[in-house]
């Protein structure tokens, strides 16, 4: 059974549909981010699940039980659960102890089990020795470890946390997300993650759902969202892209200036069908190479180049058709603009998409 | 960490769903109150005096004899006139003085910026009423110092300065009111990049050119902002009229408005004589909205960009004695010839080691019982009318800034209106609504508290609405998604973290209440006398020194309340270290 199951959920504000029908199930231990553009309704469905919000329509669920519903909520006080604020919302009149204790207190343990709970807690976000101070005197990466104590140490049916690390510098950043997936193993909490930085959700993740315009997209593990998009959204959002139509009349597939064998495409296509092809999973070399009848090689011109020093970003154009794309290149593969070239590309890497 | 994940015993302990339908019965009975409290304050008073100013006094029935009353003689509309005069006199006086030194401290190097600075302020907390008083014994006909200068050094036979004129009246309003234009004009001027004026210069404009063709009209908008403020305060002003106007035997709306307040009573004809002020009130605001409101002045709502001072060279020393000329008319002379009257045996005979003494503080401290009460009623009103009125906007300020309930923005409006009430015409409709029976209120101290909370509440709740926004929402969820219910959030985070502004804010609604005088006037009784309108009623004795002492006792406690208050809430306890 799931530890918590979104049904149908929805919420409008007046005419808008912040949230539409959003169906999603996590299972016991599972890490889920809720991945999308502001305003694409996943923080409106984290805080339904935290019950600040109620729900137009449609249910939320823990362990069987219906916590929202358009016909009454639990309030937040009595869900079990604990959040993470983009704010980190450290309370500023307590110290790291107190602020970490807060929830142990209120569930009433004795004054040595708070005491000792809080102590390893500290030990594990390794803000021990900083047990007395107050928030005001720690920087951006403390106050953000002393939430996460603070949520961890009551052990919550349900962790959530609202885009924690946008507050955070560049390093900081990359630091904490490795810290929550570390905590994540750690104690296994049924955890949901708001993001819009593809990155931390793809770090720390055992499934994403990306949302777009109140709606999921799609739901995977980290790998398959990104080379298999369903949806252009999707296949926009995560990473960069071309995309590129074709039309199948069976045993091929014909696109703009060249064409490929349809048994060499992954999955089932019919009809006018777009690919999203990745630009890093095609390769340009000067001289067609031998042997490769699974991956089709096709004359190109270059049109446009950038070194961005990590890589080249170009784009080609198949010779006598008007498609463009984005290609990488690694740092010595240098081409001139208006230069010929061949490109050869990996059906595989191909994802029809909605 | 002890084990896996074995839950934790759950806070509380009952049914999962129904909390959320018993949640909702108290915030609608919330509503209820706090939406019954302010029509007593705000909306019933005002309601009342439009009622009334329509009623027969005995009858009650529908007329519109009140009017006719009112303005049906020439005396009555020449205050009306009168209070025009004074408003626009005021208001062009005002920016004379106020916008000058505002430039000078936000864009030039003039020196002492910080004790104008401090002067201006000082024009700010001294009550009109105590700046008059000064006036009266600066520029009294012939015995007035600047008359008694002015004949010695001239050997005229008589002094040239009257305060008891309309003229006189409108310096005296003048110079407590200039720092209202100052305050708008520094501020916009503050926001005003200097690339504007090297925008200017580049293109060969010259200093004076570029003041006057781009920075001043850039802020134009603040500076008609600040005049209607300056003029809304001076047609709004009751004690430096009286004390001013009535000697020099001409009316204003406002002290016209007291007269129908002597014996017998018309509240009746009181009501419809202060309607056109209110109107006048309402209108004038939402016209200074529009104004300071309009979208066209980008660069005053813009960034505020890197700022340069303009060198005045010699000419900052000219700058520098303007400025000390106004605060020496606001501030400097009167004050000090308020507290020369005050230590003074007989104040005409100057300043002289024989003319010394305490005898006026001794006599009103612990010989005249009157004002032994007066000053223990102004600190007992004005306290208890902090608490009010901070409890009362908290609440609102809370219930809206979370959406607790539908249309908390009424809450909210119904707040903030007293603020377009000028505090005579609030008293009147007090004085309609709440001294006849059923709650037969006039001469008790509620009917005082009442009208000081309803007053200030605009205050109050701009204060209380800036604290709880500085402190995000989150900081209360925080507490809720761990198992703390909303009273533990706002017991455990929210009112310790308010702690500091609540207390600022108390000052802020304190200080003007023990100042307070328009309203008070209307509704005090023998009993209930506060230490303002205690000078209003010496004043009318003629006792300049123990009038004097008694001003400069209320401005000696309110200044040192809130030097004490600042410094003990003034540090900041967050940082307070745990090592």
């Amino acid at each position: 059974m799931s530890k918590l199951a979104l049904r149908a959920l929805s919420k409008r504000f007046g005419e808008v549909a912040a949230v539409d029908e959003v169906d999603l199930a996590i299972a016991p231990g599972e890490f889920v981010s809720l991945l999308g553009p502001s305003g694409c309704g996943k923080t409106t469905t984290l805080r339904m699940i935290a019950g600040f919000i109620d729900p137009s329509a449609g249910s939320i669920e823990m362990d069987g039980r219906v916590l929202s519903s358009p016909a009454g909520s639990l309030p937040p006080e009595r869900r079990q659960m604990s959040m993470i604020f983009q704010s980190y919302a450290v309370w500023p009149n307590m110290t790291v102890e107190d602020n970490v204790a807060f929830g142990l207190r209120l569930r009433k343990l004795a004054g040595e089990e708070v005491r000792r709970r809080v102590g390893e807690m500290l030990d594990v976000v390794q803000m021990r020795h900083l047990a007395g101070r107050y928030p005001a005197e720690l920087s951006g990466g403390q106050q953000q470890r002393v939430a996460l104590a603070r949520a961890i140490v009551i052990q919550p049916q349900v962790l959530l946390l609202d885009e924690p690390l946008s507050n955070l510098d560049a390093n900081l950043r990359e630091e904490m997300r490795f810290e929550i997936k570390r905590l994540h193993e750690e104690f296994r909490i049924t955890t949901v993650y708001v993001t819009h930085d593809q990155a931390e959700a793809m770090v720390t993740s055992d499934r994403i759902a990306v949302m777009n315009r109140g709606r999921i997209e799609q739901v995977d593990d980290p790998h398959t969202l990104y080379t298999r998009p369903k949806t252009r959204f999707v296949a926009g959002f995560i990473g960069r892209t071309n995309f590129v139509e074709g039309t199948c009349d069976g045993a091929t597939v014909a696109f703009d200036g060249f064409a490929l064998p349809t048994k060499l495409i992954e999955g089932e296509v019919s009809g006018r069908v777009t690919f999203s092809i990745r630009p890093q999973s095609m390769r340009l070399s000067r001289e067609r190479s031998p042997g490769g009848a699974g991956r089709p090689q096709i004359a190109v011109t270059i049109l446009e180049r950038a070194h961005l020093g990590e890589f080249w970003d170009y784009v080609v154009a198949p010779n006598g058709g008007a498609l463009r794309l984005k290609v990488t290149a690694p740092p010595l593969d240098v081409y001139a603009v208006g230069e010929a070239a061949t490109l050869e590309i990996d059906p595989r890497q191909m994802a029809p998409i909605a | 960490m002890s084990g896996g994940l074995d839950t934790l015993a759950q806070p509380g302990g009952r049914g999962m769903l129904g909390r959320r339908f018993a949640f909702l019965e108290p915030s609608m009975a919330l509503w209820l109150v706090l939406i019954a409290v302010l029509v007593f304050l705000v909306a019933s008073p005002v309601v009342r005096i439009l009622v009334s100013s329509f009623q027969e006094p005995e009858t009650g029935r529908f007329t519109f004899a009140n009017y006719a009353e009112a303005y049906g003689n020439w005396r009555q509309l020449r205050a009306v006139v009168n209070s025009i005069e004074l408003g626009l006199g005021v208001a062009l006086l005002a920016g004379l003085f106020g916008v000058p030194i505002a430039w000078a401290i936000s864009r030039t190097d003039m020196p002492a910026k910080g004790f104008v600075r401090l002067m201006v302020f000082g024009a700010f907390i001294t009550p009109p009423y105590l700046g008059a008083i000064g006036w009266i014994l600066l520029a009294g006909p012939n015995s007035g110092w600047l008359n008694k200068l002015w004949m010695a050094a001239t050997g005229a036979g008589h002094g040239i300065f009257n305060v008891y004129s309309m003229p006189g009246l409108i310096v005296v309003v003048a110079v407590t009111s200039f720092p209202y234009v100052f305050v708008f004009v520094n501020s916009a001027l503050d926001l005003v990049s200097s690339e504007m004026e090297d925008a200017a210069n580049i293109l060969g404009a010259g200093t004076l050119r570029t003041t006057f063709r781009v920075t001043l009209p850039l802020v134009v908008p603040a500076i008609i902002g600040g005049l209607i403020i300056s003029f809304l305060e001076a047609i709004a002003l009751f004690g430096a009229p009286a004390l001013i106007a009535l000697p020099a035997r001409f009316h204003v709306v406002s002290t016209q408005l007291w007269q129908f307040f002597e014996y017998p009573v018309r509240v009746e004809e009181a009501a419809a004589f202060s309607l056109p002020l209110l109107i006048i009130t309402v209108l004038m605001f939402w016209l200074q909205r529009a104004i300071i409101g309009r979208r066209g002045y980008a660069a005053v709502t813009g960034k505020g960009g890197e700022r340069r001072t303009i060198r005045l060279g010699a000419w900052r020393w000219a700058m520098l004695g303007y400025a000390f000329f106004v605060c020496a008319l606001a501030v400097i002379l009167p004050m000090t010839v308020l507290l020369q009257a005050a230590f003074a045996k007989a104040w005409g005979r100057g300043l002289s080691l024989d003319n010394l003494t305490l005898r006026n503080f001794t006599y009103l401290l612990f010989e005249q019982t009157q004002a032994q009460q007066a000053i223990v009623n102004t600190f007992v009103y004005s306290g208890a009318t902090a608490f009010a009125a901070i409890g009362l906007a908290l609440a609102i300020a809370y219930v809206v800034n979370r959406r607790l309930v539908p249309f908390s923005n009424l809450l909210a409006f119904l707040c903030m209106a007293p603020f377009v009430i000028p505090a005579i015409v609030l008293a009147i409709g007090f004085y309609a609504a709440y001294a006849p029976p059923p709650l037969a209120l006039y001469g008790t101290a509620a009917i005082l508290i009442l009208a000081y909370t309803t007053r200030f509440l605009p205050i109050a709740y701009t204060a209380s609405a800036a604290g709880l926004r500085s402190i995000s929402a989150e900081m209360e969820e925080a507490v809720r998604i761990l198992g703390g219910g909303r009273l533990v959030a706002i017991r455990k985070v929210l009112a310790p973290l308010l702690k500091k502004s609540l207390a600022g804010s108390w000052l802020l609604v304190f200080i003007p209440a023990t100042r307070e005088l328009s309203s008070a006037i209307f509704l005090v009784g023998p009993n209930t006398r506060v230490i303002s309108v205690m000078l209003f009623d010496l004043s009318e004795e003629g006792n300049f020194e123990v009038l004097s002492a008694l001003g400069a006792i209320l401005l000696i406690i309110t200044v040192t309340i809130a030097a004490i208050g600042f410094r003990v809430i003034g540090r900041d306890f967050m940082v307070r270290s745990a090592r």
